[in-house]
């Protein structure tokens, strides 16, 4: 007899249970059971009146198993809708990553190598910082490790780009209205704190993992929060004396975005763009996983093959990506803070 | 003479509902019962001030009186609850956005507290910010921007940044920046009060020097009864937000018409703010010690007649006698006036 059944005859609900009596499907206990190998115990004499529980007792109640399958029904059937409006918007992601990566991959080591090293030293205008950035590279070289460096580099521009592309408008936005500010700010702190693999689900339910722009949707969604944040702090944060001289001079609101607002904030946010480089390069490294491309496809091959060696130093070779960004765009932010403040 | 700029039965009330309360003020109720009872802070109070061209209005009052609240009004960073704000006769209420943005490019501009300057630009980019918001070419900008920046003092300091000036040179970049705006009309909020005293001096004279050439109409805001008196050509005196006294500064301080101005204008240095034109009398003698013009100080005259109490002025303006000045009135007329033991004259 299961434990609830005396509360569903005093109910009197027998009569309703039983009509709809069916097979059910496997319960949750089952499923772990199955799944992890975990023991399924007699349990305790008064279980928790969970849905697998009550179940046992009436038929007609659901099973939680029945909810994980509902949803998973109701994604499918949206997912047709979805993928309709999704693809072709998404469909540029694939192409700017793959073009990218060609590109990356295509030039050869001798052009590429002396074309980064002046983009450090145009962004970060420090020597010492372009000479680090010159022997990382030369290093990767040196390791056999160039390519899939490059491979996680070129994910990490696409993806950045996108992010500030995107970024600065909706912060922009947000800084105009609390409104906005309102609804959005939940939102980013969701994309924030849910746990990467939990997004990583419904992508792949919904783009073939041969699609390069799966992982980059999970890279730009992850990373793009603190450039947007740092974007509406930044705005809000412009003296409000200056504004107000702004509009004391009829300045349009163009003009005050551009030549006020823009240029005030631009500190904060390059600041929020060095974070979501940093952030970006995480979650490539946890998008190898879906089949992003790079050092943390090697980070999983030592994983799944238990090498140690070719796991090790593929995640050296993105701590020092990691450091050779950070230099670069820390470089960079502390060069346009200095025109400020310059005594 | 027409005003240049009038307000005309102006109310401001701070709340969301601020026109539906602008009633209750209309019929007697103060600050503190409105802000008790609505919620709602009283900003102005029924303003009525005709500012004349080429003159400088001073608008004096504590803190938190609303000054700031009213030069505000002027060019509309702050909406009116009530009443009517006109420039050249024309309403400026009934401007739409972009005739609103023409009048501050082009008929008002502003001097702030803080200078509130571009603190990523340059001084000259600063001072040339008026004319390139309005789109004029790189040519006539710099030209401009470098004739106020030298005009101010600032000749050679072109390329440095705000950040690198002392206030009182930022301030002259914020002045140098309403003069390149080439309009009649100029707004200074406090403009001077966060200077020390002898760069505010300093100030204070090159304003007048430029007020001397440029003829402007002038609203400027202090707190500050010296500065008031200095600069004043109308003074206008407000708290809680109403005004309780206006008119040609000389004649408030002669003539108190409130217990809140004599306090104002006790602790002042009489002698060195008013002028022999306020004191004199008409002529009755014919036995004078000497000719004096009529705009000398009283401590000037002092110091010339020693202290002597009998002696007995001609006084004239621009080569004509226009009344006489004993000096035993003059000593009257340093005693200060307190409502309590002096019965008005
Ligand atoms: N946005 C606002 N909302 C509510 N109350 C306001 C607002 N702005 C001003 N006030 C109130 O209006 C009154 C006048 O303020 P205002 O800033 O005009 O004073 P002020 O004379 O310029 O003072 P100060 O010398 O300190 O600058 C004050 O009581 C202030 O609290
Ligand atoms: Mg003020």
């Amino acid at each position: 007899m299961a434990a609830y059944d005396g509360v569903i005859d005093g109910l009197g609900l027998r009569d309703w249970c039983d009509a709809g009596k069916e097979d059910a499907p496997m319960s949750m206990a089952q499923l772990l059971a199955q799944s992890g190998g975990g023991e399924t115990s007699n349990g305790p004499a008064l279980p928790f009146p969970s849905l697998d529980v009550l179940h046992e007792a009436c038929g007609r109640i659901g099973q939680t198993r029945d909810l994980t399958a509902g949803i998973e029904q109701g994604f499918l059937a949206v997912r047709p809708e979805l993928k309709l409006v999704l693809d072709p918007l998404t469909q540029p992601l694939s192409w700017m990553l793959d073009g990218t990566l060609w590109l990356f991959q295509a030039t050869p080591w001798w052009i590429m190598i002396p074309v980064l090293l002046l983009i450090s030293w145009w962004v970060s205008r420090s020597a010492s910082v372009t000479a680090f950035v010159a022997s990382v590279l030369l290093f990767f070289g040196f390791i056999d490790h160039y390519e899939v460096a490059m491979q996680t580099l070129s994910i990490v521009f696409v993806c950045t780009g996108i992010s500030i592309l995107l970024g600065v408008p909706i912060g922009i936005g947000m800084s105009k209205s609390d409104r906005a500010q309102r609804m959005i700010v939940p939102i980013l702190d969701l994309m924030q704190t849910m746990p990467t693999f939990v997004y990583l689900i419904p992508l792949i339910f919904l783009f073939s993992i041969t699609e390069s722009k799966i992982y980059g949707i999970a890279v730009i969604v992850y990373a793009i929060v603190p450039v947007i944040r740092l974007t509406d702090l930044g705005i809000r944060l412009v003296d409000r004396d200056v504004m107000e001289a702004a509009d004391a001079f009829g300045l349009t609101a163009w003009q005050k975005l551009t030549r006020v607002q823009l240029p005030l904030a631009l500190p904060n946010i390059m600041a929020g763009v060095n974070q979501t480089i940093m952030m970006s390069l995480a979650m490539v490294v946890i998008a190898s996983m879906i089949a992003a491309p790079g050092l943390g496809s090697l980070v999983l091959q030592g994983i799944r093959t238990i090498d140690l060696g070719v796991g090790i130093i593929a995640g050296l070779g993105i701590v020092l990506l990691a450091v050779i960004l950070d230099r670069v765009s820390k470089a960079a932010l502390a060069r346009v803070d200095n025109t400020r403040k310059e005594h | 003479m027409t005003a240049k700029v009038s307000l005309r039965g102006l109310y401001k009330i701070f709340g969301p509902n601020d026109a539906a309360m602008v009633d209750h003020v209309k019929t007697g109720m103060g600050k503190a019962t409105l802000l008790e009872k609505h919620r709602h802070v009283l900003g102005l109070r029924d303003i009525n001030v005709d500012m004349q061209p080429g003159e400088i209005t001073v608008i004096m009052g504590l803190s938190g009186s609303g000054k700031s609240t009213l030069i505000r009004h002027l060019n509309r960073l702050i909406d009116p609850s009530a009443g009517e704000i006109l420039v050249d006769g024309q309403d400026v209420m009934k401007l739409g956005q972009s005739a609103l943005r023409d009048l501050r490019q082009k008929q008002m501009s502003m001097v702030f507290q803080k200078f509130a300057l571009l603190p990523h630009k340059t001084v000259l980019e600063n001072a040339q910010l008026p004319l390139s918001v309005q789109g004029a070419d790189k040519a006539t900008c710099d030209r401009e921007g470098r004739k106020w920046l030298a005009r101010v003092g600032l000749e050679g300091f072109e390329d440095r940044y705000p950040a690198q000036l002392s206030g009182g040179m930022q301030q002259r970049v914020g002045i140098a920046r309403a003069l390149t705006a080439n309009t009649d009309i100029m707004l200074m909020d406090e403009a001077f009060s966060a200077l020390d005293p002898l760069i505010r001096t300093d100030m204070q004279n090159l304003l007048l020097e430029l007020q001397k050439e440029l003829h402007k109409t002038i609203v400027f805001i202090t707190h500050d009864l010296d500065e008031a008196l200095k600069l004043a050509d109308h003074l206008v005196i407000l708290k809680d937000g109403a005004v309780v006294q206006q008119g040609e500064p000389q004649s408030i301080l002669l003539a108190p018409s409130d217990p809140y101005i004599e306090d104002f204008v006790s602790d002042i240095n009489r002698a060195r703010v008013l002028r022999v034109r306020s004191v004199m009398g008409p002529i009755n003698g014919d036995h004078f010690d000497g000719e004096v013009d009529a705009s000398r100080n009283l401590e000037d005259m002092i110091a010339l007649t020693g202290g002597d109490t009998n002696l007995c002025y001609r006084v004239t303006d621009g080569g004509e006698v226009v009344g006489q000045l004993d000096m035993k009135d003059l000593v009257k007329a340093l005693v200060p006036r307190v409502s309590a033991d002096v019965p008005p004259a």
